[in-house]
């Protein structure tokens, strides 16, 4: 059964079946009650589920993640919405030294399930602390779980899948697809953590993208299609765990690799990815894996971000310098 | 002290009424001074209403009214000197321009060319800080600086009733507090974040109240009541300056716009709420009063609107001018001498826009 609905509407849905199927499954954060959140991600459900099940908090970050850890604790699913990517770092400390460590620091007796849905990255011309790629902070985290859907049906897939998940899943939404209409196959879809997607097949060399650099990936592979360029892609879904698997295939088939993401590349998920597919296909590969990232800087302003976002320009000037021996 | 005794040892100082009528037992404001006031009163409702504008036209990016909280904006810099500082946020534009900040700069964050538009030591401001209440604890540090210094500086820290929750907020008025910080927290309490009433953030009989916890002074004022704002945060500041150490200032005023231009503020507010409080309106109680003291009349009243005219006519005309953004800027400022891998990076990009042109 499929339907035509967005991004938002997506993962409002995915927050609708799961609070529908399980009690014990909350909604909280700022302005995700009434007003429905900044991106009406949550609309309706104060409405719909009532007051105890999706609320607002007084403004603060770390309280509210925090407290989201505490009613894991104590047997419920918390679902918290940070505002921006930026605005999630006053929860670091809860994030990094309580919700990732417990399940370790009990031995397994204190898991904490529960999600933090995180509007996060660039292209929307917002200001300064709208726009961070902010996955490698908690990628570096051991103990957190880290999706970033590229496409509706996963916004959807995925979201079901980390709600049900034993751990804290931050679940990174890439906001400049919120108001994308497509079309959805709720029952289809694969809602496994873990498992990357080869969106596209190809032959000459493979592009590995997540989240909000997975359509530019493919507008890319579109582009060298006409240049005669038979470029698969491959999107992660799920940065951890990660799916060795499915990217070392397609890697080992293809023999070339560009990884894009939208992050600044030093220490970054894109430099973890090279350094994964380097490591385990070698003897593979025909050139060095590449990297097409965000320059290493601040967010830039509104004006200028185009200058840093990965573009299929830059996507395909760094397939060309993978070392071929014949131009197409 | 019992919840209740706390609420009522905080009473909200006023001076003029709604109509502009002095208030039982106030002291007579200063003709004078008052009018200086009204007349950049009368500027910042102007700037208010062009930014709304330059939004409209899709000059601006974003903008974040101060309407109805004008009073607030005015006051909290008049009560410095020239050497002291003052810490915005996003919301405070008039304020920052009521300090002699060009509103074009200020502006130009939200028009999209740069994270601040404005060269924050030149006028003694703090960029405008987004990332509610964190500026606060900067405001401490730049005042305990001053302290150490042995320079007379005092800190003028604003935020809104939300930011009030969050961590900062409390680290910054108990540093200040402990440090006898020469700061004065200036919250302008408008009644909502984003969607989120007042009743969601504290149920503390004040906001001002809070002060109490962190023994420093705590006082409530009527928000668009200009000459009590002036003469509670002048007390404040002369307290800070002279030693005295931090004071928590509450403004009991209102959001009369949506949060921005982006927001729809009816999704989770009545009408007839924003109408009551746009009957508090802070300009048409102080002109009231001075009309009938005889110390505004239409004249000057025209001379005020003119000259603030002539200011919005510059926005308009400096925001309608497009720089083109320059590139080399997005790697020339991360570190002080930019890494080998940004030297990289920016011929990188440079390489790309030769290739453009050829
Ligand atoms: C740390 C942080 N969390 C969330 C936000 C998003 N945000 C921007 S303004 C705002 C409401 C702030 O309300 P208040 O402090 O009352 O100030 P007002 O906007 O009313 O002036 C929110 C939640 C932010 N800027 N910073
Ligand atoms: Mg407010």
């Amino acid at each position: 059964m499929t339907a035509k609905m967005t991004m938002a509407q997506a993962i409002n849905s995915a927050l609708r079946d799961a609070m529908t199927a399980d009690e014990s499954v909350v909604v909280f954060g700022e302005d995700v009650g009434p007003l429905g959140g900044v991106f009406r991600v949550t609309e309706g459900l104060t409405r719909d589920f009532g007051e105890d099940r999706c609320f607002d908090t007084p403004l603060a970050e770390s309280g509210i993640v925090g407290m989201a850890a505490g009613m894991a604790m104590n047997g419920m699913r918390p679902v918290v919405e940070m505002q921006f990517d930026a605005f999630a770092y006053p929860a670091f400390e809860q994030i990094v030294s309580h919700v990732a460590k417990f399940g370790n620091r009990t031995r397994g007796t204190l898991r904490l399930p529960m999600v933090i849905r995180i509007p996060y990255a660039g292209g929307i011309g917002g200001v300064e602390h709208h726009c961070d790629s902010s996955e490698a902070y908690y990628a570096h985290t051991a103990g957190l779980t880290v999706v970033a859907p590229a496409d509706n049906t996963d916004a959807y897939a995925l979201l079901r899948a980390a709600i049900e998940w034993p751990d804290p899943v931050v679940y990174l939404e890439p906001k400049r697809h919120y108001f994308s209409n497509e079309e959805v196959d709720l029952a289809a879809a694969d809602s496994t953590i873990g498992r990357a997607a080869v969106v596209r097949k190809g032959r000459d060399a493979t592009l590995i993208a997540y989240g909000p650099s997975v359509p530019v990936a493919l507008a890319a592979a579109e582009e060298a299609a006409t240049e005669g360029r038979d470029l698969g892609v491959v999107d992660l879904r799920s940065i951890v765990p990660f799916d060795d698997d499915t990217v070392c295939e397609q890697v080992k088939h293809t023999g070339r690799a560009v990884v894009v993401a939208e992050a600044p590349g030093f220490a970054s998920v894109a430099s973890e990815i090279a350094a994964r597919v380097t490591e385990r296909c070698f003897h593979y590969l025909e050139a060095p894996v590449r990297r097409v990232t965000g320059f290493d800087i601040p967010y830039p302003a509104p004006k200028l971000e185009h200058f840093h976002l990965p573009d299929t320009a830059r996507i395909l000037d760094a397939v060309d310098e993978l070392q071929w021996e014949e131009q197409p | 002290m019992s919840v209740d005794e706390l609420g009522a040892a905080v009473a909200t100082v006023r001076i003029l009424d709604e109509a502009g009528d002095l208030v039982d037992g106030a002291d007579r404001p200063d003709s004078d001074a008052l009018l200086a006031g009204y007349r950049q009163l009368v500027h910042g409702r102007r700037l208010n209403e062009q930014a709304g504008a330059l939004v409209r036209q899709g000059r601006l990016a974003v903008y974040p009214s101060s309407r109805g909280q004008e009073a607030c904006q005015v006051a909290c810099v008049t009560a410095l000197s020239e050497g002291d500082w003052l810490f915005p946020t996003y919301r405070d534009a008039v304020a920052i321009a009521t300090r002699g900040v060009d509103p074009v700069e200020v502006l130009s964050m939200l028009k999209g060319d740069w994270h601040c538009g404005y060269d924050p030591a030149q006028h003694r401001v703090a960029p405008q800080a987004t990332p509610l209440a964190t500026q606060l604890l900067h405001a401490v540090g730049v005042a305990h600086a001053a302290r150490l210094k042995g320079e007379d500086t005092v800190v003028m820290a604003l935020c809104g009733d939300g930011a009030t929750s969050e961590g900062d907020f409390h680290e910054a008025c108990n540093f200040a507090a402990v440090f006898a910080s020469p700061v004065v927290f200036f919250v302008q309490n408008n009644k909502y974040a984003i969607s989120v009433p007042l009743a969601r953030q504290s149920v503390a009989p004040s906001l001002a109240s809070k002060a109490v916890g962190y023994g420093m002074p705590g006082v409530r004022v009527d928000g668009n009541d200009l000459g009590a704002l002036s003469t509670v945060l002048g007390e404040a500041v002369e307290q800070a300056r002279r030693g005295g150490g931090p004071t928590l200032v509450e403004a009991d005023t209102y959001r009369v716009e949506a949060h921005t231009n982006a927001d729809d503020a009816t999704r989770y507010r009545t009408t007839d709420e924003v109408d009551e409080w746009a009957g508090r309106d802070p300009l048409t109680r102080v002109s009231a009063y001075l009309r009938g003291v005889g110390a505004l009349d239409d004249d000057i009243e025209a001379e005020f609107a003119a000259d603030a005219d002539r200011m919005a006519a510059r926005v308009r005309e400096g925001l309608g001018v497009d720089v083109a953004p320059d590139p080399d800027e997005l790697f020339a400022h991360v570190y002080a001498t930019p890494t080998q891998q940004l030297v990289q990076q920016r011929a990188a990009l440079q390489g790309e826009f030769d290739v453009e042109e050829a």
